[in-house]
């Protein structure tokens, strides 16, 4: 069906409606929508400190620099994963060393090989606890969702929005972006919460210094 | 107990078992529901109303925002596609398929598709379509049907899936929740390697980028566009919104109305094809944006239905819905939102559905709870009148006949008569009158000691005295 065929009916509906009983579009800004979750103070490491409070809640993890991250991923007993190419410069000499295998890239007919994914962040949002992900600086979809354990790398450089609000302000025309706020999830078996369906089981964002 | 309405008779016949996975599971969501609006907002209600009004201003002027959303999407590179009916979107899903020498789909939860019954077309036709939400999973190998919008087997326990699942042949007889979930994730990884093409719904469009937003809490709609090379998103025509920032109103009460989450785990913004230095995701997207009846809809009384957001929330706190489960409204929609819509969605078959209305006890909690403030005991009422007007029988199934009391109200003598007999019904059972509908009523209850012909009495000795 073309589109004008399609179209003829739908403006055929909304003809029928008076302009008297129009509905305007609201005008609204943040602070309608304004949630008690929403940090008061907006410097970085308050905005850092709201975030992990939130990320929490949701069952994300946090660690702060190498050594943080290291430890987590040891307490896991992981073996091998999936760093992104862009991080390889900065991760994967002392991943390496700590004798863990690094990958690369991504072999999709091996994807449970990959333990943990270690992708970057385009940013995160402190009043949710989420973690964004986009198409232009996350190097593979699959290696941030397919291993048991992903982990997103913040740079110093990537922002922190205060809200969901300021987010939604700047998604920029990336193809694709992900909001993901805690783990994988289902309550569909009597209710029960299992964490790990199809994405990762642990979800972990990792703030870093750049090097450069 | 006789009783001629069809939904009636199925909550009278529901294993008491699903009464109570149905009650304990819609109980718990509204109360979640509730707790994550009020520690949120001072006003929630305020918020409900906003998006009533973002939702109906979109509706009310649909062919422009309709019509940026499809220029944005084809300026990112999508194929927008046009579907009347549900079979029109079938046969153009089953075509695209066809021109990527494609015969293995896997989808993300969709209600549209389920809506137009996909996967029995595409199996008809040579494809396989495997659905991934791991309730809407478990409802396909059961050759089942949703009985709710949001949590697809609330009418089942985990003893029945572990049946299914050893049936189905992924491994031996195991209850364990957690066992059932990791089983559907190592079945399902290999149909997202496999499949050549991904499926999804769309929760929202943005009029302003083309942007669909997705929300899913498994991942499992990620996976639908990560790991092939063509995508397509079955939209119904009604879920654009004006801008971005108006998802930010809409994605704050879905989760929290849907299932007391601030935000679902994972929301998806896409706009486009992959980029092209990302290696994994679609190449081609196709965006269907599908009818099927909703431009009718938009025309008639029940224009407010389509600010529907398929949150759940009025199914959750709806008493006949709580009672009767979903698939006693014999259709993909059940709960309050189904009554109004079903009956619409049908069509010519409108007549079968003209039923559902009726079952309400309009007690106006749906509409208290509703994210989008649809007035859905208003639209039920609307629903009533019209089966009314076109003389449809079955929305009058097991009406007592007004015409007697039509009589009574009308002839003062009958009338006086009537208040004198009434003070017999203080020493008559109920249960002689030989009607279903009193029999059934006063099952559970009883009469009020009768009080009539007061008022009478008092205005004659007032009367008398003057
Ligand atoms: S009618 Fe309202 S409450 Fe019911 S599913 Fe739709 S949005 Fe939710």
């Amino acid at each position: 069906m073309n589109k004008s065929e399609f179209f003829k009916p739908i403006e055929d509906a909304v003809n029928l409606i008076p302009d008297s009983k129009r509905t305007p579009l609201p005008d609204w800004d943040l602070e309608t929508i304004r949630t008690t979750q929403m940090p008061s103070d907006t410097d970085r490491d308050a905005l850092w400190d709201a975030f992990k409070t939130r990320f929490d809640l949701v069952h994300g993890k946090c660690t702060e620099g190498r050594a943080d991250l290291l430890s987590l991923l040891k307490e896991e007993s992981v073996t091998a994963g999936y760093v992104a190419p862009e991080l390889k410069a900065d991760l994967k000499p002392w991943l390496q060393q700590s004798g863990i295998e690094i990958h690369t890239s991504l072999d999709d007919s091996q994807i449970d090989t990959y333990e943990f994914g270690i992708t970057r962040a385009a940013g995160v949002i402190a009043e949710t606890g989420t973690i964004i992900l986009k198409d232009q600086s996350t190097s593979s979809r699959l290696g941030a969702l397919s291993p048991w354990i992903h982990i997103a790398v913040l740079p110093d450089d990537a922002p922190i929005y205060p809200t969901l609000f300021d987010a939604m302000n700047d998604l920029g025309n990336d193809p694709y972006i992900v909001f993901a706020t805690g783990p994988s999830k289902t309550a569909d078996v009597e209710g029960i919460l299992i964490e790990g369906v199809h994405g990762p089981g642990i979800q972990i964002c990792s703030r870093m210094k750049s090097r450069h | 107990m006789k009783t001629k309405q069809p939904i009636d008779a199925f909550a009278r016949d529901l294993p008491p078992e699903i009464r109570e996975s149905v009650y304990v599971g819609s109980k718990a969501k509204y109360d979640k529901r509730l707790d994550s609006l009020t520690q949120s907002f001072a006003a929630p209600d305020d918020i409900r109303k906003l998006a009533g009004q973002i939702k109906q201003h979109t509706l009310e002027n649909l062919p422009e925002y309709l019509g940026s959303a499809i220029e944005k999407l084809e300026g990112n590179g999508a194929k927008v596609h046009y579907a009347k009916t549900g079979d029109d979107a079938n046969q153009i899903i089953l075509d695209i398929m066809r021109s990527v020498n494609a015969t293995k789909l896997i989808k993300s939860k969709s209600m549209v598709s389920e809506e137009i019954h996909l996967n029995k077309f595409l199996e008809k036709n040579g494809c396989e379509s495997i659905e991934s939400d791991l309730g809407e999973f478990i409802v396909q190998l059961d050759d089942d049907m949703p009985s709710h919008i949001v949590t697809p087997i609330v009418h089942k326990n985990r003893k029945q899936i572990a049946n299914t699942f050893e049936k189905a042949g992924l491994g031996d007889y195991n209850d364990d929740p957690q066992t059932i979930t990791r089983r559907a994730r190592s079945f399902l990884r290999n149909k997202y390697i496999e499949a050549e093409v991904g499926l999804t719904g769309g929760n929202f469009v943005s009029a302003e980028t083309g942007r669909i937003a997705l929300v899913t809490n498994e991942g499992n709609a990620r996976f639908c566009i990560s790991a092939n090379k063509t995508h397509i998103a079955l939209i119904g025509i009604e879920k654009v919104v004006p801008r971005d920032k108006d998802l930010a109103v809409l994605l704050n009460l879905l989760a929290r109305s849907a299932t007391g989450q601030q935000l679902t785990v994972y929301t998806q913004f896409i706009n486009g094809p992959k980029s092209e230095a990302q290696p994994d995701g679609p190449e081609n997207m196709h965006v269907i944006f599908l009818d099927n009846e909703r431009s009718n809809i938009l025309g008639s009384e029940f224009k407010e239905i389509l600010r529907c957001i398929r949150c759940g929330a009025c199914l959750n706190v709806c008493p006949i819905y709580r009672q009767s489960s979903g698939h006693a409204y014999r259709a993909v929609y059940p709960g309050p939102v189904g009554a109004v819509l079903s009956p619409l969605l049908a069509g010519k078959r409108y007549p079968e559905y003209a039923d559902l209305p009726k079952a309400s006890s309009l007690c106006g909690a749906c509409n208290e709870v509703c994210p989008v403030d649809i007035p859905l005991p208003e639209l039920l009422l609307r629903h009533r009148n019209k089966a009314k007007r076109e003389g449809i029988k079955k929305a009058s199934a097991g009406t007592p006949s007004m015409a007697g009391w039509s009589v009574l109200c009308s002839t003062p003598a009958m009338w006086k008569t009537s208040l004198r007999a009434g003070k017999a019904m203080d020493y008559i059972s109920l249960n002689l009158i030989p009607v279903p509908a009193v029999q059934a009523w006063a099952k559970e209850r009883s009469l009020p000691p009768f009080r009539g012909g007061k008022f009478r009495k008092w205005f004659k000795d007032r009367q008398k005295n003057k």
